[in-house]
């Protein structure tokens, strides 16, 4: 990741000579002096700190330190400086416009098949103006991943920094989960009925995974599968009379999946529902995330047992569905108390900038406001596997640093300087441009009322 | 359904026809046998409303933001009879018996209106059974009523009401140039639609320009159902039913000439349809139109001026800022979202400064949510937009950026009368706030409608439950 500086320059230069868009600076030694700052998501405050960046990377944050000489100053006296935050479920870069504006690729076509091997990074366009939309509001980084297929796997996603000028500079750890949705509309769209859709999803992963440990019916769980489990077994044998297929993406993202390196996100609201994707998860061993989670909090405690992580829109209270029937802005709250690490999602992609705002109404329904900037920050760093280089403001961690103008999480502050891997951020986006051009109504001369 | 209607019809045409009629009684003899005169009931699923038991309350010590732009601090509010009996700075005597809050650190305003929800025509759980909000089929559906498709028991109400909702604006969608009538509520509990409809407001009808009319009929893929497929197409299709609508009603005009007259006349054909349409070019309906586009809006405006009617507001309007200028010279509010854009084309051009720019363009703007989770939160769309004008130098107060709350939209809905700020003789519909409601951290502590509490977040008997809610999971948790 930190060489993805170096490169991220040059290709800044680059592109400053061909669109006046562009708001990456040149990377360059900065001091944020004199701000309060929280270097461990919520926690780790620092009065009157300088937070020395230099090639991307942070270099210290002391309280109340000297500025090396040669470091540009950016006084943060009075406000209150975070590490930009991330946003755990986007379609950012996927498509400019929603609807009927034929540039979407969020959606595969209703006749696509291997719906578990999607890569976001075909699609991705660096410059898609949602990305500046959101990253001047301090939210730096996000997730973005599919959000509809021909059936109920999503494909993959990839964390992405927002700034930056070409997919390998943005796309900063790809691969690293692949979704499922278990929830009531997939159970329709998919066998009609969660009795079929399940035994469905459990022929996919008995036939993927690894054959070593599928030798006997010892590992059988009576209570999953059951018929389908037979019906398996026959499959295999069949199967390895056959010659090796040449794998598909799907089945290598599978195979990474019971390898490890890659983790089951799957979407999932009702409190059974999630039991049973609890259950799955014991059966195979392999590592899962949830996300929507409406009715999560119901069974926190399995949850926190199992290091289920959550993914969760704070704001969700309507019985929007029969399986979202608990429903409770308090779900954040009480995962948190019962040990599940959660991490935020926002309203929807062109509001991914009001993550923040739903991490404050958490706060407003109970959950404490350090936990609420954790689950902006270094939960999702660690959910998501890039804890390495972000999520916490610490000596060598990417410089993604936002200087607010008072307490992140209110609706009526602003980020008054962003840091995206140490290079500052001009304040611009294709709306700024807009508001500019329209703050006085532009008319002819000769206009008449 | 003819309605034959002297004593019992209600609307502001019977009155001239029983004058009229009573004029002809008197000379009766004299003419020809005439049949009973046909009067159209313009109310004929009256509200039923009752306000909600209530004691007189004062809140003391409390900042008050009127929703007139005046701010007041360690102010006193007194509720009596459902109405604001008294309010301004300092004390105000309780009155014995009455329930007395002390405000201290908390902020009174008046309830939010939402001039734009679909709550109980698209209820929750949004099933595909509870889909009520599109009669989709004709473009021109002037004669559905939101009334009808209302279902008072979606948990939304009671969520709304936790985000200080008193009143609101139920709406068809906008699948249609013309999407039928709206019905203005109060925030209450009721058995039937009737028992929340607001007393004496005007019906509201709802119009769409752009994209999702021409989309539901055009599909956009050559394969044109019906018209309109194009945004030429639907303007002919809102001129054509002003035309339907202006020779409708000059066929009813001339039957009461007529039956003044003393001619033995027959009404027109009745068309529930044209009711509508012809309400709204009688000045009794109010228009609101679902209108995106700075383009879309300024055709509008041509449209009603050549059929000589008003549009109360623009619904959505993102483009508002484009054109403020023309919006306040021609008196139309603009319904705006704090900062939803670019999910479709006719929405690319949203900023965040659409709402305070709008204001300060002296334009009628409204904060609202078509949505049940954004009606929850008003005051925080209001604070984002404040904040947003703010910070390119917009002077703004919180009790200027009220006004997009609550005075606004009762303007718009024609109930300003009786609600919207706090002035002594208006309806009690208030909310006390835990701290200042331009915080993301401040919830609404108790709802006032007609000064009956509708929520309180320290009282779990006044959380409402929906129907639906008993016997399941969720049922009486905190929301």
């Amino acid at each position: 990741m930190r060489k993805i500086n170096s490169l991220g320059v040059a290709a800044a230069i680059l592109a400053l000579a061909s669109t006046s868009l562009t708001s990456v600076a040149l990377a360059e030694d900065v001091a944020v002096t004199g701000g309060t700052a929280f270097t461990k998501g919520g926690s780790g405050k620092v009065e009157n700190a300088t937070i020395l960046m230099s090639d991307g990377v942070i270099v210290s944050v002391t309280a109340g330190g000297d500025v090396p000489s040669g470091y540009r100053t950016v006084d943060a006296k009075g406000k209150w400086v975070t590490v930009g935050f991330m946003a755990s479920g986007s379609t950012l870069g996927l498509g400019e416009v929603g609807s009927w504006a034929d540039n979407n690729d969020s959606r595969t076509g209703a006749k696509y098949k291997d719906t578990i091997g999607l890569d976001v990074a075909y699609s991705f366009n660096p410059r898609n103006t949602v990305i500046a939309n959101t990253r001047i509001e301090g939210v730096t980084r996000a997730v973005t991943q599919f959000s509809g297929t021909s059936d109920n796997w999503r494909g993959s996603g990839a964390v992405i920094q927002l700034a930056g000028s070409d997919v390998a500079d943005m796309i900063v750890h790809n691969k690293g989960f692949i979704r499922l949705s278990v929830d009531e509309g997939a159970a329709r769209g998919n066998g009609g009925s969660r009795s079929a859709m399940w035994a469905d999803i459990y022929k996919k992963l008995d036939a993927a995974k690894p054959k070593d440990e599928d030798e006997d019916d010892k590992s059988e769980d009576k209570s999953e599968g059951k018929d389908g489990e037979k019906a398996d077994s026959k499959d295999d044998k069949k199967a390895d009379k056959k010659k090796p297929k040449k794998k598909s993406e799907g089945d290598k993202m599978l195979d990474a999946l019971f390898a490890g390196t890659v983790t089951l996100q799957v979407s999932v609201h009702r409190a059974s529902d999630i039991q049973q994707v609890i259950a799955m998860q014991k059966k195979y061993g392999f590592k899962v995330m949830l996300t929507g989670a409406r009715e999560a909090w119901m069974v926190a405690d399995e949850l926190a047992a199992a290091g289920i992580a959550v993914l969760l829109n704070p704001l969700d209270n309507l019985p929007s569905r029969f399986d979202m029937l608990a429903s409770t802005g308090q779900n954040a709250e009480r995962l948190q108390a019962a040990g599940v690490k959660i991490a935020f999602l926002p309203p929807d992609t062109y509001q991914t900038r009001l993550v923040v705002q739903n991490a404050g109404n958490a706060v407003a329904m109970g959950l404490s406001w350090e936990a609420a900037i954790d689950a902006l920050t270094i939960n999702p760093a660690e959910i998501f596997g890039v804890s390495d280089h972000y999520g916490t403001m610490a000596a060598g961690m990417t410089a993604d640093i936002v200087v607010w103008d008072g307490d992140p999480l209110e609706v009526m502050t602003s980020p008054d300087a962003v840091f995206i891997g140490g290079e500052q951020i001009e304040l611009v986006s294709r709306q700024t441009l807009l508001r500019d051009r329209y703050k006085e109504i532009p008319r002819a001369p000769g206009f008449k009322k | 359904m003819k309605t034959v209607s002297l004593l019992t019809s209600a609307g502001k045409r019977s009155v001239g026809a029983v004058v009229a009629l009573a004029a002809l009684l008197s000379a009766c003899d004299a003419r020809q046998e005439q049949g009973e005169f046909v009067d159209i009931n313009r109310d004929p699923f009256p509200s039923s409303y009752a306000a909600l038991a209530s004691e007189t309350t004062l809140i003391t010590n409390v900042t008050i933001l009127s929703g007139t732009g005046e701010r007041i601090e360690g102010g006193s509010v007194l509720m009596a009879g459902g109405k604001i009996t008294a309010v301004g700075a300092g004390t105000i005597a309780a009155p014995d018996g009455a329930r007395v809050i002390d405000g201290t650190g908390r902020w009174v305003t008046p309830g939010i209106i939402d001039v734009h929800s679909h709550l109980g025509v698209y209820a929750s759980p949004g099933t595909g059974s509870h889909s009520d909000g599109n009669e989709i089929g004709d473009p021109v559906t002037a004669g559905v009523w939101a009334e009808h498709s209302l279902w008072p028991q979606d948990p939304g109400f009671g969520r709304a009401a936790a985000g200080g909702v008193t009143v609101m604006q139920l709406l068809p969608g906008s699948a249609n140039l013309v999407g039928g009538r709206s019905v203005v509520i109060k925030n209450v509990p009721g058995r039937v639609a009737q028992d929340m409809k607001f007393p004496g407001a005007p019906y509201g009808m709802k119009m769409a320009c752009g994209e999702n009319p021409k989309r539901v009929y055009g599909s956009g893929n050559n394969n044109v159902s019906k018209r309109p497929s194009t945004r030429m197409g639907n303007v002919h299709g809102y001129r054509q039913a002003w035309a339907d609508a202006q020779d409708y009603q000059r066929r009813w005009d001339k039957y009461e000439r007529d039956y003044s007259a003393g001619k033995d006349v027959l009404p027109p054909a009745r068309s529930l349809r044209m009711d509508t349409l012809a309400g709204v070019l009688r000045g009794d309906v109010k228009v609101h139109m679902h209108c995106y586009r700075a383009d879309d809006m300024g055709t509008m405006l041509d449209v009603m001026k050549e059929f000589g009617y008003q549009i109360a507001s623009f619904q959505h309007a993102v483009e508002s800022y484009k054109i403020a200028d023309k919006l306040a010279e021609n008196g139309v509010c603009s319904a705006m979202w704090a900062d939803w854009y670019g999910f479709k084309m006719e929405a690319y051009d949203g900023i965040r400064e659409n709402i305070p720019f709008v204001h300060n363009a002296g334009a009628c703007a409204i904060v609202h949510s078509d949505s049940s989770s954004g009606i929850q939160r008003l005051n925080q769309e209001a604070a984002k937009a404040l904040a947003d004008g703010r910070k390119v130098g917009l002077d703004i107060s919180k009790a200027d950026a009220w006004q997009w709350l609550s005075l606004n939209p009762a303007k718009s809905l024609g109930i300003e009368a009786e609600t919207g700020s706090l002035e002594v003789g208006k309806n009690a519909d208030l909310v006390l706030w835990s701290g200042d409601p331009f915080s993301v951290y401040t919830k609404a502590d108790i709802t006032f409608v007609d000064g009956a509490v509708i929520f309180d977040r320290a009282d779990k008997s006044k959380q409402r439950v929906a129907d639906f809610e008993l016997g399941h999971v969720g049922e009486g948790d905190v929301k």
